[in-house]
């Protein structure tokens, strides 16, 4: 299956294009494990964001628990600012059933409340069982279930989307 | 067939650290990791185990031990039961089966069981339904496996490797179910040289077997440690005929700011607690610099936390 | 009843026989071993095939718990249970409720089991009144009521001179003194034997010490007075080094060792199973080894089963709360033939140990096929297996640690004072009862 994607670096300068006239002084970002930390890092520094930004590991926020049991550690969460009253931009590799974005907000909610969460997506690929859609998006995409689009960091750190 | 893991290498029940593989010890400590910063949030709580009901079965009295469990299981939104259990040995109540029967009926998902019985928690894992996992919170002198896993988990913490350390533990190994477990957990994880300190008459027979040098003179044997694990002395022992008093063993293994010196200058000193002052342990030593027994409470709360996240998704 | 056992293989032990014959009995004797009497027709003829005849087995230790502990077991299941296994006489020991101290009891006891079918029983009587290790019992009139013998069971004598009186006494009139060697006080508390095992599940240790103080303090004083004594149950290694010198100075005393501890050891209390816990505990391997050994060149002179029915509540406990014993006179064939077996002992040998050996010690006339000696006699299969499951035992005592194990070896017919008191149907399958 021919990876036919745009360059994903490419998608993040886009996507930084949509967010800048949106920030204001408050805005933090804070990406989830892995690919949203990786495309939040690129992201704060286009974007010139003094505040530090977070990182959000949802293992213990999943609703699959139940299911599949504790994930392989990823690493920990980490919010290096008050959430209280902040404008919290959540940022996130790929977009599929919304499943992952509730999770992140229900463990921010557990910091303090935000004052306002915006969803920045690298793709959205279709696909949502949850009536959340993310507020900023690189690419759209209506990708069929029995096919994965994924963002990988290469030795050089570079970043690749591939569709498999 | 380890009975505390699954048939694909998980783990099921929390028994006893003897015999349990180096990588779960180690997933343990790394999802004890993740959740240290729960206790800094606002809102102290995860909610892997919303619905699950937790039931501490304590048929030995302990106030620390148990609200820590208590703690941990409501920080991961479980529902918690406690249920103190008299025990007298002459009393002819309920048998441990028929108890442990009625609360499964209740929709339990877990027991935390204390029990002045070696081999309780066994006996109980034994016997509850399969979807149903035991955590042993100490059974007689066996074993207190999350005691032993907060203890490395602190060492960890504050020394980073286990593969260079000297770690020297003082006191009752004879009773102690919390220095079976450390030595398990220790020698588990590589420590090259894992010591015990401790007069004759408090040392098991077959120690030679349980890989471990021992020491009776405790200058001897503090000396280059980086690490010192005092043990409680309790006053039974002065009765049974195995110490004379506390005072001369204070003299001879109580750990004090000269003895203390001995081990490397950045040597930890931790305690399982409850304290002894004056007995095990000197006052300055224990709210000295060197000494980390307040943080290792706060672990312990992490680690039980990730013990119980850890069962509870196995069940899965 | 005339009783024909024919095609048999025969071992009996104190004749020297182990060779194919045919067996004659008549009214309750035996009165022919190989060739057919005169004008012998019988009512019965038994097709031994295949089978190994040998005197019945004599079990120097068996429960029966009556009186008073029938919610353990009782006489008719125990007994019945015996005869299954081969045993045609057995010692009962006097820790019942109350204790087998007073005459009256003895003979109720004689009384009941007479009118049932299954062994002979001799009943051990109690040392000490209510056991209590104080004052002596009536051993004249206990002996008159059918007592063989005079013990303290496991209950401990920690009053040196009232054990020393105690044999002084059963000296004056030739009674035997059965003691089991252990310290009241250095076994106190434990639970297992005080070794690495234990010490790494935290089980309270009963160190080998125990066995051997108290062991020394038998000797001598058996030594002393004279009495016959015999010690019941060894253990340890150091145990047997001690009874074996003391044979050799000519001090007359025999001994004996329980099945359980000719194959288990420390390793064996994996996941702290209740039905592990004995009295005395199973040792060290080196210990369990001297024991295998100690039977083969004649240290130990006679194996039983030390039949111990424990209702199934009290093994149904953490290991440390629970009853200790095992049930297990239904395997004292197979585990001795396993025994033997390993250690390539003969057959022959083996019988003795669990036939001869131990009447000679009980001082009663069973044990062989003499002619004109009662026809107490079994015979069994050595090669059929089966499974130990609480529905194959017939005691009511399902407490053993070779549950689920397969045994090799299974007795057939079971004939006492030439009664057929158990037969077997033909088995086709390990669990088939």
């Amino acid at each position: 299956m021919p990876d036919s994607l745009p360059d994903a670096e490419a998608l993040i300068a886009r996507l930084a294009d949509a967010i800048r006239p949106r920030l204001t002084p408050d805005t933090v970002l804070v990406g989830i494990h892995s690919g949203g930390v990786w495309v939040a890092e690129r992201l704060h520094a286009l974007l010139g964001i003094s505040a530090p930004m977070g990182k959000l590991n949802i293992s213990f926020y999943r609703d699959d628990f139940s299911r599949i049991g504790l994930h392989p550690q990823v690493k920990p969460s980490h919010l290096p600012f008050a959430v209280e009253g902040r404008c919290v931009i959540v940022v996130d590799d790929v977009f599929y059933t919304g499943r992952t974005v509730r999770a992140a907000m229900n463990e921010l909610f557990d910091y303090g409340r935000p004052a306002c969460i915006r969803l920045a997506v690298l793709v959205d690929r279709g696909g949502h069982e949850l009536p959340i859609r993310p507020d900023f998006a690189g690419l759209n995409l209506d990708v069929a279930p029995e096919h994965n689009v994924d963002l990988s960091r290469e030795q050089d750190g570079s970043l690749k989307l591939t569709l498999t | 067939m380890n009975p505390q893991l699954t048939p694909d290498g998980r783990l099921k029940h929390l028994l006893t650290l003897d015999g349990l593989p180096r990588a779960i010890l180690i997933q343990i400590l790394d999802t004890a990791e993740s959740f240290m910063d729960v206790g800094e949030r606002e809102v102290k709580k995860v909610p892997l185990l919303r619905g699950k009901s937790i039931f501490n079965l304590f048929f030995e009295p302990s106030t620390r031990t148990r609200t820590t469990f208590e703690i941990a299981a409501k920080r991961l939104s479980a529902d918690v039961v406690n249920l103190n259990i008299a025990t007298s040995s002459q009393s002819k109540g309920e048998t441990i089966l028929d108890t442990v029967d009625n609360l499964a009926a209740m929709h339990a998902d877990m027991f935390v069981v204390r029990h002045a019985q070696s081999g309780a928690a066994h006996f109980i894992a034994r016997h509850v339904a399969p979807h149903i996992s035991v955590v042993n919170a100490g059974d007689g002198r066996h074993a207190h496996p999350t005691q032993g896993l907060l203890d490395v988990f602190t060492i960890r913490r504050y020394k980073g490797a286990f593969h260079n350390l000297r770690v020297a533990i003082v006191g009752d190994l004879l009773h102690s179910r919390v220095a079976r477990s450390q030595i398990h957990a220790l020698t588990t994880l590589g420590v090259p040289e894992v010591r015990v300190i401790a007069p004759k008459t408090l040392l098991p027979a077959g120690v030679e077997h349980m890989g471990i040098k021992v020491y009776h003179d405790m200058e001897a044997g503090l000396r280059d440690c980086d690490v010192v694990i005092m043990l409680r002395l309790q006053n039974e022992r002065m009765k049974g005929a195995r110490l004379p008093s506390a005072q001369e063993y204070f003299k001879f293994y109580g750990l004090t700011p000269d003895k203390l010196a001995l081990a490397k200058p950045d040597a930890i000193v931790m305690h399982p607690g409850p304290m002894n002052r004056g007995v095990e342990i000197d006052s300055e030593v224990a709210d000295g610099p060197q000494s980390v027994i307040l943080p290792q409470v706060t672990y312990g709360i992490a680690v039980r936390m990730a013990v119980m996240a850890l069962l509870a998704g196995a069940s899965a | 009843m005339k009783i024909h056992i024919q095609n048999g293989h025969v071992v009996d032990p104190k004749n020297l026989i182990d060779r194919p014959a045919d067996v004659y009995i008549v009214a309750g004797k035996i009165v022919a071993v190989g060739h057919a009497p005169a004008d012998f027709h019988a009512n019965r003829t038994i097709d031994a095939t295949g089978l190994i005849v040998c005197p019945g087995l004599v079990d120097l230790s068996v429960r029966l718990r009556e009186p008073g502990f029938e919610y353990k077991a009782t006489l008719e299941s125990e007994m019945l249970a015996a005869a299954s296994g081969g045993v045609t006489s057995l010692a009962c020991p006097p820790d019942t409720d109350p204790p087998l101290d007073e005459p009256g009891l003895v003979e109720m006891l004689k009384f009941r089991a007479r009118n049932l079918p299954g062994p002979r029983v001799y009943p051990i009587g109690a040392l000490t009144q209510k056991l209590e290790g104080r004052a002596l019992t009536e051993m004249a009139e206990l002996t008159e009521a059918g007592c063989v013998a005079f013990t303290h069971a496991d209950a401990p004598i920690t009053d040196t001179q009232v054990l020393l009186r105690a044999l002084e006494y059963a000296a004056t009139f030739g009674y035997s003194v059965w003691l089991r060697p252990q310290d009241v006080y250095l076994a106190r508390g434990g639970v297992a034997h005080d070794g690495a095992v234990a010490s790494r599940l935290g089980l309270p240790g009963i160190p080998a010490l125990a066995e051997t103080v108290a062991l020394a303090t038998i000797l001598q004083l058996a030594r002393e007075t004279g009495a016959r004594v015999h010690i019941a149950r060894l253990s340890t290694r150091d145990g047997i080094a001690m009874v074996r010198a003391a044979k050799a100075q000519g001090l007359g005393i025999s001994c004996d060792v329980a099945t359980t501890h000719l194959h288990l050891c420390e390793n064996d209390l994996v996941g702290f199973d209740a039905q592990m816990h004995l009295a005395p505990p199973v040792r060290s391997v080196r210990d369990r080894d001297a024991i295998r050994e100690a039977l083969r060149d004649g240290s130990i002179d006679a194996i039983c089963s030390d039949h111990t029915p424990v209702d199934e509540d009290e093994k149904q406990v953490p290991f440390g709360e629970s009853a200790p014993g095992a049930s297990g006179v239904e395997l004292l064939l197979p585990l001795t033939l396993k025994w033997a077996r390993s250690m390539g002992v003969s057959l022959n040998q083996a019988i003795d140990l669990i036939s001869w050996k131990p009447a000679q010690i009980l001082g009663i006339p069973v044990g062989h096929l003499s002619v004109g000696a009662s026809a107490d006699l079994c015979a069994f299969d050595e090669h059929a297996e089966w499974q130990v499951t609480s529905r194959t035992l017939k005691s009511q005592g399902k407490n053993t640690p070779f549950l689920n194990h397969l045994m090799q070896g299974r007795v057939r017919y079971t004939v006492i004072d030439g009664h057929i008191d158990f037969e077997a149907p033909l088995l086709r399958r390990p669990n088939d009862v």
